[in-house]
């Protein structure tokens, strides 16, 4: 009887024993899965890549994509790099995506984390530029436009525009960037003469805002405009004002000369 | 490994002779890694613009024309709930179907580069004894296994994947360093000195996994002649996976039956008999009567 409870309790002890030992484990993992998979929003990603979540998942860290650039921009993330492990991304200030016509990493890709429905290079979304203009040097009257220049969408990703300077009657050309065309290759971010680069890319959902549904640009000519912004019916019409006797640009000042 | 368990006086070609397995295992590991680290790294192709085998142990594509994928990391891409390109579902068959028929942990003794490091570590640890301080059930891989496919459902990316330390291995090898060798570090150690054939031997989900696969299918067996065995156990001690070995169930049904078996090939030059001796299944049963008649004339 004693004996039974013995092996009894035992049974119990080593029942507890690897069941708080499982479940140990199974805690530790998944809190490593969290931080690998959850807090990287940085990686830039090859083109064709899924949004992050889904690329996270489907990826199987082959680096298929990184043999077949030809340029070895992609890398396959290291353990302990900061970047969710083994999964290919790069750095476009050391090599930036030349945007290859016949898109090698995405047809090498066994997977479909990056997308075969990337038809033309041109609609990758890898990232978008931004510029810091307190560094940029157009933006301090240096005429050096370079990512303009640079620019495999020169004229749709970049522009320049003018922009007043403040001690000269001179205009000033400054690069502008447009989300709808910049591809977030980083050919611009390669090639900014500044000692940091004055122009990066970094993924859309760390610097594209969002103006929400309920604001209404009725001057735009996709807003429907509702009952509520119609103008109110014309009102009856106003006596007509008086013609002024003299050309609007004649002032006061004039008056009587 | 085998000469350090039998110190009898042999010539070099025996003794060389004897390490035939030892030796071929890690020719085709490290020639595997190499093949794939001359792709990546000097762009060996067959023709031009046709690599010869790229990518990596996780999914890869030979001359061109065979995709191959780790079927267990796809199954827990699967389980995430994406849908995968056709590519990588055909691979994974190619290679499932290949280890179905030589046994599935062939994986493990021929082509996995951490056994590199979990044998030199049982190595070592018989070379100088190194008592053995913890229990664990080998079953304890099973459960590993099965919490891989649950994690990965409940936290939507492979669970193993992201934190193997055979992925980690050979994507540094073939890729470039980070931080794996510190994982690696910690399988070494904790198979020298806290549990014997710890990592392949009771955790390892891929090596469950392949265990589970071709526990029924391998054609490449380890077959066991009942009549010349003297049970003096020499096999059950080189074996990283002894219970495999159990001479009892071995007399009934004559070859090395368990999935858990990973052909490594230690067993069969140790035996003093001979009784081990690899062979395709359909024709064990045949030699094992004959033997059997063989030696009641
Ligand atoms: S498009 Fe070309 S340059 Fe860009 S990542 Fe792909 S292969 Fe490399
Ligand atoms: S080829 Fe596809 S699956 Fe392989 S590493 Fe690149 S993105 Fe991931
Ligand atoms: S290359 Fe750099 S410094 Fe030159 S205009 Fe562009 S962002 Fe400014
Ligand atoms: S048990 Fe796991 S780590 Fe060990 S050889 Fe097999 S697959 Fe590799």
């Amino acid at each position: 009887m004693a004996e039974a409870n013995v092996t009894r309790r035992d049974f119990l002890v080593k029942l507890a024993q690897g069941t708080s030992l499982a479940a140990t484990g199974a805690f530790l993992w998944a809190h490593l899965l969290r931080q690998e998979a959850r807090a990287q929003p940085y990686a830039l990603r090859p083109p064709g890549a899924l949004s992050e979540l889904d690329f996270n998942a489907m990826c199987i860290k082959c680096g298929q994509c990184v043999t077949a650039c030809p340029y070895d921009t992609l890398k396959l993330a290291p353990a302990g790099g900061g970047i969710p492990i083994g999964t290919p991304h790069f750095t476009p200030r050391k090599v930036p995506c030349y945007l290859c016509p016949d898109i090698p990493c995405m047809n090498a890709c066994p997977t479909g984390a990056l997308s075969p429905e990337l038809k033309n290079i041109n609609d990758s979304r890898m990232g978008l530029a931004v510029i810091d203009i307190e560094n940029c040097l157009s933006w301090k009257g240096l005429r050096c436009e370079i990512c303009h220049r640079e620019c495999p969408l020169k004229g749709k990703a970049i522009t320049l525009e003018t922009h007043p300077r403040q001690l000269s009657k001179h205009a000033m050309f400054v690069p502008l960037v447009h989300s709808d065309a910049c591809t977030g290759c980083g050919i611009c971010e390669r090639a900014c003469p500044t000692q940091e680069a004055a122009i990066r890319i970094l993924p859309h959902n760390l610097v594209q805002g969002k103006i929400g549904e309920h604001y209404r640009l009725g001057w735009t000519f996709e807003t429907e405009i509702t009952q509520d912004f119609k103008p109110a019916a014309p009102a009856a019409p106003a006596a007509p004002a008086e013609v002024p006797k003299q050309a609007p640009g004649m002032d006061y000042l004039n008056q009587g000369l | 490994m085998t000469s350090a368990a039998n110190p009898s006086p042999r010539g070099l070609g025996v003794r060389l002779w004897s390490w035939r397995y030892f030796m071929l295992r890690r020719l085709s590991q490290f020639g595997i890694l190499l093949l794939f680290f001359g792709t990546a790294h000097w762009g060996w192709q067959v023709a031009k613009d046709v690599p010869l085998l790229i990518g990596n142990l996780s999914a890869s594509e030979f001359v061109g024309l065979f995709p191959m994928a780790d079927p267990f990391a796809t199954l827990q891409i699967f389980v995430t709930g994406h849908l995968l390109q056709q590519k990588v579902i055909i691979g994974a068959l190619i290679v499932l179907a290949f280890y179905a028929l030589v046994g599935g942990r062939v994986y493990c003794a021929w082509v996995c580069p951490v056994n590199l490091v979990t044998d030199l570590a049982g190595w070592l640890r018989q070379r100088f004894g190194i008592p053995a301080p913890t229990y664990l059930g080998r079953n304890t891989r099973y459960f590993v296994l099965a919490a891989s496919l649950v994690l990965s459902a409940l936290m939507g990316v492979a669970a193993f994947e992201w934190v193997s330390p055979i992925g980690m291995m050979q994507r540094e090898i073939i890729f470039g360093f980070g931080l794996g060798f510190q994982a690696l570090l910690a399988i070494f150690l904790f198979d020298l000195l806290i549990l014997k054939h710890g990592w392949c031997g009771h955790l390892c989900p891929l090596g469950a996994f392949w265990s589970v696969v071709g526990r029924r299918t391998a054609q490449v067996r380890v077959r066991f002649d009942k009549t010349t065995c003297t049970h003096c156990g020499d096999c059950a001690k080189v074996c990283p996976e002894p219970q495999v070995l159990n001479l009892k169930r071995l007399e009934e049904v004559g070859y090395v039956y368990s999935g858990e078996c990973s052909n490594c090939g230690r067993c069969t030059p140790v035996c003093p008999e001979g009784s081990l001796r690899f062979d395709l299944r359909p024709l064990i049963r045949r030699h094992n009567i004959e033997a059997g008649k063989g030696h009641e004339q």
